[in-house]
């Protein structure tokens, strides 16, 4: 009766082989050679583009994906393997710099900044932009069913706790987010620090409780491409995708403020190919690559030469690239601190556990 | 001899990959989000959202063991009656190999307003359900993931019995109700006790499907785990709560391997 | 009553297997997302063959969990029969306590655990790394496995071994390997699972481009997840499927009677 044993030792045998086997399928670059780790949310970036960089420099792309800022920054934090180039998101790069994780950027190594435009240039979560360029951006809005939400204007954040939308409103999962929807239907700062005003906040949201079908990830997406609910509070790019599916939605921000959100390049200070990291970013901020992987990647660009470039219907549509006027009540999220975080975690919590 | 050192790999893993991450966490107890010393975790665990917490997290647990149980038992004796049994445990674990967050995608596209369930029910001339976001629908993807687990050790159990020791009860005039509760039950109580253990522990710490399937109608401890590390990066609480699951397993474990009889008849191997 | 059983049987096999239906569904959808059906295509079958690096992935997703899970299992086989020799009840609870560790540990705490632990001792993050991780957190799951097939180990047939001069690696071998083989099985398949299920823990502790398949998913999921992984899966399913079939009709002999999971 060895066959038990042998057979679980044949499956490691098995195991080691296909992993040396892999070697074969494609073929990992001696760490001599001149790589490039670049780490990036999954699917945010046209594959073709990697090929096309790797042919250009010679310089070998090794690309893995994270889900989430705060895992990222761990794995960044920690060391064990060197990242050349970042795409956290705007508050991360506070947070990144404070803890001193980023390496500053050599403007000159990056000719194709000049194809950024002004207005997402020198940011208060990176003056100067000493850290980090925009990669996309958007905002924070509502993407709602106008057929079966008929009469209801989503041009202000009150229209949320309206009668009509009773269990059938879905929102992200983010504390900043779903606070933020009440902060800025009471007229208040996203930057809020004052507990009073917070507080006041989250007692609002309560009363949106009986409207809260569910408070989600990721998976929004999935819900609202089959109409799970008439309405969600949900991040423009990935109101984007889901539109793209589902072409009954439609997708407003509303007055009164709301957020303006980045996700960035920057490099961190374990960085090993310095270099190659600064190519890489010029190279994406290229007009012509620019525009090619706004295409593939749906969201809206910061590149105002890649902007040129695009379709007009896509470049005119002021719901996902508001107009001088609107971008201007639009506000970054700041770096509280952890103690305000915290708060703000603490009561989204509380607006979690109050829901039915 | 020869045992002694076939238990030397496990005592290094527990020393290296138990209590050193263990011990981690622990000291992270003590620390506040700022990195100071601190008691203050312990307090806010004992405040009364996660004392909450902790009750729901335990009466879904229960829950959510009870009808894998429940399932799972009658299952493991089907199984043991047919030709192949190998072939048809292989066929119930093929499922876990799928990757999960695809299957609760599935389940969400099943559950939804206009999903399969919904469909089929309103044909049978049912009222349309509001499925997901429910905590039913929560305990049905739990239950479904953790049948496997439940099996096994019920299979295993309930196999080793020999069929004649069936017969011979039979024989004497047991009706079959009375064998199911006198012979094959207590005969596969150890099977039944691991099945529970290996249900039970982990459904306390579910974190993905309570955002996935209820919207985080429900939140669990390992949902508020999740969250202290991932999204405030207050690993200190994130720590305290881990902390109290782990006490929590001491207490599950405690009350299912109590007073194990033979364990203490057949000695030494 | 075996008509019951059959029935009830089916009935439980169709609930296990929908959502498994359901995906293999989409993974034909001409459409780019598992909600709407727009139509028959092949297209993510094709570039799931023509992507080199997700085929890549899927090698190491397989290769990590077959040795991760064989170790795993003749680590546990080990620690099982050590925790059933000890006789002082205290120690024999607490290191059960501390088995049942990993099982209750939210896959973040491990993680991040992990990770701070291989940096600290100089690891470096990659196939190794996860494959040590994953060894980690199968352990307990294969010793909970086969703990009670130990428990419910018949001692007159030892007695008997020793008593006919069987030396200890013997009873080891030929009593009580076989007598436990159930377990072991059942442990090593529920380390597969833990394996191939796991995201969070092998996300922490990968690194130099080392990827499985669980990682990629969960990174797709912000920008909604590609139907190639429906695809992929569906081929991982159906040769996984293969196999099993191919043992039923090999094994259509009259199976040997006894003997759990033969």
């Amino acid at each position: 009766m060895k066959s038990t044993v042998s057979m679980i030792l044949a499956a490691v045998g098995i195991g080691a082989l296909i992993l040396f086997g892999t070697r074969f399928v494609n073929p990992v670059p001696n760490e001599e050679g001149n790589v490039l780790h670049v780490y990036n949310w999954g699917e945010y970036i046209d594959p073709d583009l990697l090929a096309k960089f790797e042919e250009e420099t010679g310089i070998r792309v090794i690309y893995e994906t994270f889900d989430s800022n705060e895992a990222m920054k761990v794995k960044v934090n920690q060391g064990g393997t060197n990242y050349d180039v970042v795409f956290p998101s705007e508050y991360m790069v506070e947070k990144m710099v404070v803890e001193d994780l980023l390496m500053p950027l050599d403007h000159e190594q990056i000719p194709n900044m000049k194809n950024i435009g002004d207005n997402f240039l020198d940011q208060p979560f990176d003056p100067g932009n000493t850290y980090s360029l925009p990669y996309f951006w958007g905002t924070v809005g509502v993407l709602y069913h106008p057929e079966t939400t008929e009469g209801l204007d989503f041009s202000d954040w009150d229209t949320l706790w309206d009668d009509r939308l009773e269990n059938d409103i879905l929102m992200v999962d983010g504390a900043r987010e779903v606070m933020g929807v009440g902060l800025n239907s009471m007229g208040h700062s996203l930057n809020e620090t004052n507990e009073e005003v917070l507080q006041e906040a989250e007692e609002k949201l309560e009363a949106l409780g009986p409207n809260v079908r569910g408070i989600v990830g990721d998976e929004i997406a999935a819900m609202m491409e089959v109409n799970e609910a008439k309405a969600a509070v949900v991040w423009s790019g990935m109101a984007q995708d889901i539109m793209w599916e589902n072409e009954a939605l439609d997708f407003t921000v509303p007055e009164g403020g709301s957020n303006l959100w980045f996700d960035t390049m920057v490099i961190p200070r374990t960085a090993q190919n310095v270099e190659g990291a600064h190519q890489f970013m010029n190279f994406l901020l290229d007009p012509e690559n620019g525009a090619q992987n706004t295409e593939w990647v749906g969201y809206a660009t910061p590149n105002e030469a890649a902007y040129q470039l695009l379709d007009k219907e896509i470049r005119q549509d002021e719901r996902f690239y508001p107009d001088q006027e609107q971008q201007e009540e639009l506000e970054v999220y700041r770096n509280l601190g952890p103690e305000m975080i915290s708060l703000y975690n603490e009561l989204f919590l509380r607006f979690k556990m109050a829901l039915e | 001899m020869m045992r002694r050192l076939l238990f030397i790999p496990y005592l290094i893993w527990i020393v290296l990959f138990v209590v050193a991450p263990l011990g981690l966490m622990v000291g992270y107890s003590f620390f506040d989000i700022s990195g100071n010393p601190t008691l203050a975790n312990y307090g806010a665990f004992f405040s009364s959202e996660y004392f909450e917490m902790t009750l729901s997290s335990f009466w879904y647990a229960f829950l959510i063991t009870l009808f894998s149980l429940l399932i799972s038992y009658p299952l493991a004796l089907a199984i043991r009656q047919t030709k192949h049994k190998m072939f048809w445990l292989l066929l119930i674990i093929l499922p876990t190999w799928i990757n999960l967050l695809l299957k609760t995608y599935a389940f969400i596209g099943m559950f939804g307003k206009e999903g399969l369930v919904n469909a089929v029910a309103t044909a049978l001339g049912f009222a349309e359900q509001q499925l997901l976001f429910s905590d039913i629908a929560f305990i049905i993807v739990s239950v479904y993931i953790f049948i496997p687990f439940m099996l096994l050790p019920i299979f295993n159990a309930v196999d080793g019995i020999e069929n004649n020791l069936l017969s011979a009860a039979r024989d004497l005039g047991a009706s079959k109700w009375d064998v199911l509760m006198r012979v094959l039950m207590p005969l596969s109580l150890p099977g039944i006790k691991t099945g529970i253990q290996i249900v039970f522990i982990p459904s306390l710490s579910l974190f993905m499907i309570t955002r996935l399937i209820t919207g985080n109608k429900v939140i669990t401890l390992g949902t508020a785990i999740e969250q202290q590390f991932l999204t405030t990066e207050n690993w200190g609480m994130g720590s305290t709560i881990g902390v109290f699951l782990i006490l929590a397993m001491m207490l599950v474990m405690t009350v299912t391997s109590g007073r194990n009889k033979e364990t203490g008849r057949v000695g030494r191997l | 009553m075996k008509m019951l059983g059959r029935s009830y049987m089916v009935i439980i096999f169709i609930c296990l297997y929908l959502p498994i239906a359901y995906l293999i569904f989409y993974s034909f959808n001409s459409g780019g997302t598992m909600t709407n059906f727009d139509g028959f295509t092949l297209e993510h079958y094709k570039s799931v063959f023509t992507d080199r690096r997700l085929i890549v992935i899927l090698l190491n997703t397989v290769a990590v969990a077959l040795i991760s899970a064989g170790l795993a299992t003749l680590i546990g086989i080990g620690g099982a029969i050590g925790l059933y020799n000890i006789r002082m009840k205290r120690l024999k609870q607490s290191l059960l306590s501390l088995n049942n560790v990993m099982i209750v540990s939210p896959d973040v705490i491990i993680g991040a655990s992990l990770l701070i632990l291989f940096t600290v001792l100089g690891i470096s993050l990659g196939a190794f790394s996860v494959i040590l991780a994953h060894i980690a957190f199968s352990v307990p799951i294969v010793v909970l496995m086969i703990l009670p097939k130990l428990q419910d180990m018949n001692a007159s047939y030892l007695d008997a071994a020793r008593d006919l001069g069987a030396n200890s690696f013997d009873v080891l071998w030929r009593v009580i390997i076989p007598h436990i083989k159930p377990g072991i099985l059942a442990g090593f398949f529920m380390a597969l699972t833990y394996s191939l299920d796991d995201f969070a823990v092998t996300f922490f502790v990968t690194g130099g481009g080392f990827s499985v398949l669980s990682v990629e998913i969960y990174a797709m999921a912000r920008r909604g997840i590609s139907l190639e992984i429906n695809a992929i899966s569906t081929l991982v399913f159906l040769v996984v499927l293969l196999i099993a079939l191919g043992y039923y009709f090999i094994t259509t002999r009259p199976s040997v009677k006894r003997g759990g999971i033969t």
